[in-house]
């Protein structure tokens, strides 16, 4: 009975989703005059697909030994650096953007201590600058990912492992866990990268760095040319594709087994441990430090709206994270009872272009409503949508260890339906449950791509106004709206990850 | 009780206040409407004498303005559309949506401009500002700028309309020869960001020496901060020039009032509010002058200004050898 309901809504979701994802494309894809790529549109798949290549594997490179660090060793405010982790990601772009800048860029603090020095100055314009730019937003991420693969290994597992005397922990526990987990971290940040837009300009250095995404904002901006964008989308999504696809196969099934299910302690900590903690979290802080230093002066001086605003945008940002986290739990239950299909239907938002899901939507909708009266709505739909594909990522691996660990046991015991989700489920994946709740909320609330499209001029989300104040002079007082924007993002976060984190057994 | 009570009434009151006040709509750019923006006062005026309520719906700037009239189509419930440039009105004539002006408003634009549908209500020069107390002999034209060793930022006209009015500035000045002028700035573009303020955030915080903005922007350091630092630079090939224009919609129901709303944006009361909220020269400049501080402005001996028709032709090609030219 209660895998039938869960089969069913999965079905219906994966459907959803679908129908969202690929009729909004259609919508644009119908008003094609003609299907070619330019010269400019191959160029940009090549940068894109360079800079995304090089940002996942140096992220997932430095990531391993931060996890690791974090995982076996214990220390003051470890759990604070932690629910830091979570802060870049969840940065308004143009935000992490300029605290990149007042740190590397050529009045930065580097450039000014090198000249200082008498060192030749460094610049952060050009292919390295966008790297730098990714592996700041989507290490913390990666380090999060694994660590909870890391959290996951059974301590047991390591003292068996010393017991019998194997030569390395690390091919025997280690490596397996990684091989489950790795893929999966890199497709995510891959495919994060792949939608880059503002980093990949900005500090780009000039038009030789321009993604798709870039192509896509100009298909539909300047030249209104929304089949072109359809066109360049559908070469997203196939790159989308074969990059779901690869890390299908080399994902490892993990295999370790059951444990007494007691949280880590395993391993001893290893001397490089302290020096790789400090350096990831003088890498990830100083540019947050940069961002509240910007933006501290001018916060008291905010206009009223400003707060309206942040009010709204919380309220949204729950929304979604209620609808993101919900649909997730759901795919990822049928993916796991062997419905391999949801995967790629959880998978497909991070496909599109927020851009191309919105354009589309407004074609799709304009002749029954006005934009404005479903603005709000509209955005928490697409921002759950656009968290989806994480949240189930994140799902997946713990979901599966449970659904091998533990499902026989609660057959045995006859345990289904509401109370195998209360008794079983939810406990069990209650930790990434908080952590995706938290990151489909701050998401959430840094949107700005579908709500600058449909909101009428009184339904200002914070990123917006955000926005305006900087299109207006007013660079300080932007400087403090997006703190708090990163502020309310953040304790968001944290709320939900802390919250999932307690509730762990 | 009581609040029931009021509640009915308020209730019964609202679609019967609402079914006499007619409502134009202005579609228009984000910082148009934004409450330091010349939008809200605007509206207030014109509420004033037109007994109907002024409603903005919000793109984010003239070119999202265009591509989302574009995707509204004959369907716009917009009456008014306000904030398009000369880059942008002979696409947005060939859509077919818009009606002839009633009326041809006077204005002070230093070139002649007139226009069937498509009425001024602000200008201004592009210009690259700078910083007076720490460069004090800026380059003035685009060759000294190539030659010299300065850095400039510059917005990608890919996405920004004053990037695309860079590229249209260095072709009205250089015409065939504008690949040379491009090649010779590689060296002085630190970078190329996708929008106006990502660019103005990044010279302020000191990333390069000048950056691609309006003859108007110290004045809003000078007025709004009283601070004198920022300048404009005058280039001998002339200054290029942005025109925003408004227009009404051929499918709206309520034409008088659309003419009614063009007239009063024409008029000394609203052309006198957008100086110090625009931060852009007013299309008639008001009968009490411009604001003080405005004085200071650098006036350029030349205005260059590419016709809608010209701009329209060339715009595409001029993008791809700017694309072309910095991509190597």
């Amino acid at each position: 009975m209660a895998n039938r309901f869960v089969a069913i809504s999965a079905w219906a979701l994966a459907s959803g989703i679908a129908a969202l994802v690929l009729g909004t494309a259609l919508a644009l894809a119908v008003q094609a005059k003609g299907v070619a790529l330019h010269p400019a549109d191959w160029a940009a798949l090549r940068f894109t697909l360079m800079q995304a290549a090089l940002s996942t594997l140096l992220s997932c490179l430095l990531a391993m030994p931060v996890a690791r660090a974090l995982a076996r060793t214990r220390f003051a405010g470890r759990r604070a650096l932690i629910v830091l982790m979570g802060a870049p990601f969840l940065l308004p772009v143009i935000v992490a953007v300029l605290g990149l800048v007042s740190l590397y860029g050529r009045n930065g603090v580097l450039n000014q201590t090198l000249a200082a020095l008498g060192l030749p100055t460094v610049t952060i314009y050009g292919l390295h600058g966008v790297v730098l730019a990714h592996v700041f937003f989507n290490l913390p991420l990666a380090t999060r990912m694994l660590l909870n693969g890391w959290q996951s290994i059974p301590a047991e597992r390591f003292r068996l492992a010393q017991t019998l005397g194997l030569p390395s922990t690390f091919r025997h526990i280690e490596l397996p866990m990684l091989a489950a987990v790795l893929p999966g971290v890199a497709l995510a940040i891959f495919l994060v990268c792949l939608t880059s837009f503002v980093v990949a300009l900005t500090l780009g250095g000039g038009p030789a760095a321009t993604t798709l995404e870039l192509a896509i904002y100009q298909a539909l901006r300047f030249d209104f040319d929304p089949g072109h964008a359809a066109l360049l989308a559908g070469v997203q999504f196939a790159v989308c594709a074969v990059a779901v696809t690869v890390a299908a196969r080399f994902t490892l099934p993990e295999g370790l087994g059951l444990g007494l299910d007691r949280a880590q302690a395993g391993q001893k900590a290893h001397w490089v441990d302290a020096p790789v903690l400090a350096l990831a979290a003088v890498f990830l802080i100083l540019p947050l430090v940069a961002v509240v230093a910007d933006g501290a002066p001018a916060v008291l001086q905010l206009p009223a709206m400003v707060w309206q605003a942040a009010l709204r945008s919380a309220l949204m940002a729950m929304a979604a994270a209620v609808l993101s986290v919900t649909a997730a739990l759901v795919l990822v239950q049928a993916k796991v009872v062997g419905a391999a299909w949801v995967e790629a239907a959880a998978m497909l938002p991070l496909a599109t272009s927020g851009l191309v899901l919105g354009t589309g939507l407004f074609l799709l909708t304009r002749s029954f409503v006005q934009p404005e009266t479903i603005a709000l709505p509209v955005t928490v739909l697409v921002n759950a949508l656009m968290a989806l594909p994480f949240l189930f990522r994140l799902l997946l691996p713990q979901a599966r260890d449970l659904h091998r660990n533990y499902d026989r046991l609660a057959q045995t015991l006859g345990l289904s339906g509401a109370a195998r989700l209360r008794w079983l489920t939810l406990p069990r994946l209650v930790r990434p449950l908080g952590m995706g709740a938290g990151l489909a909320a701050a998401l959430s609330m840094g949107d700005l791509g579908v709500v600058a499209l449909f909101a009428g001029h009184d339904q200002a989300t914070l990123p917006l106004v955000v926005q305006r104040l900087s299109g207006a002079y007013r660079m300080d007082q932007a400087a403090a709206a997006a703190l708090v924007l990163v502020a309310s993002s953040f304790a968001l976060f944290a709320l939900c990850d802390i919250g999932g984190r307690r509730a762990a057994p | 009780m009581k609040t029931i009570h009021l509640a009915l009434a308020f209730l019964s009151l609202a679609p019967m206040a609402m079914a006499e006040t007619p409502v134009l709509r202005v579609l228009t750019y984000d910082s148009f409407a934004a409450e330091w923006g010349p939008g809200p006062a605007i509206a207030k005026g014109f509420e004033a004498e037109c007994a109907c309520t002024v409603a903005y719906v919000t793109a984010g700037d003239g070119a999202a303005v265009l591509s989302r009239l574009q995707m509204e189509g004959a369907g716009s419930s917009a009456d008014i559309v306000l904030g398009l440039d000369t880059a942008l009105t002979e696409t947005a004539r060939a859509t077919g949506l818009f009606a002839p002006l009633a009326a041809q408003a006077p204005n002070d634009l230093p070139v002649p401009y007139t226009d069937a549908n498509f009425a001024p209500f602000d200008w201004g020069w592009f210009a690259f500002v700078y910083d007076n107390t720490k460069l004090t002999a800026p380059p003035k034209s685009f060759k000294e700028l190539a030659a010299s060793n300065l850095k400039i930022v510059i917005e990608d006209p890919r996405s920004s309309t004053p990037g695309l009015g860079l590229v249209m500035w260095v072709k009205a000045a250089y015409g065939d020869q504008s690949a040379q002028i491009w090649k010779d700035l590689a060296d002085n573009i630190v970078t190329v960001t996708p929008s106006w303020d990502a660019a103005y955030g990044l010279f302020l915080k000191g990333e390069a020496d000048m950056v691609l903005s309006y003859t108007t922007s110290p004045a809003y350091h000078l007025i709004a901060e009283k601070d004198a630092s920022k300048s404009a630079a005058a280039f001998d090939e002339g200054q290029y020039m942005q025109i925003e224009v408004a227009g009404k919609l051929a499918s709206s129901k309520q034409q008088a009032l659309a003419d009614q709303f063009l007239a009063y944006l024409a008029s000394d009361a609203a052309q006198a509010v957008i100086p110090t909220t625009n931060w852009m020269y007013p299309a008639k400049t008001p009968a009490a002058g411009l604001p003080a501080g405005f004085e200071t402005l650098i006036q350029p001996a030349k205005s260059l200004l590419l016709t809608p028709v010209e701009a329209e032709a060339g715009r595409k090609a001029a993008v791809e050898e700017w694309q072309t030219v910095l991509s190597q």
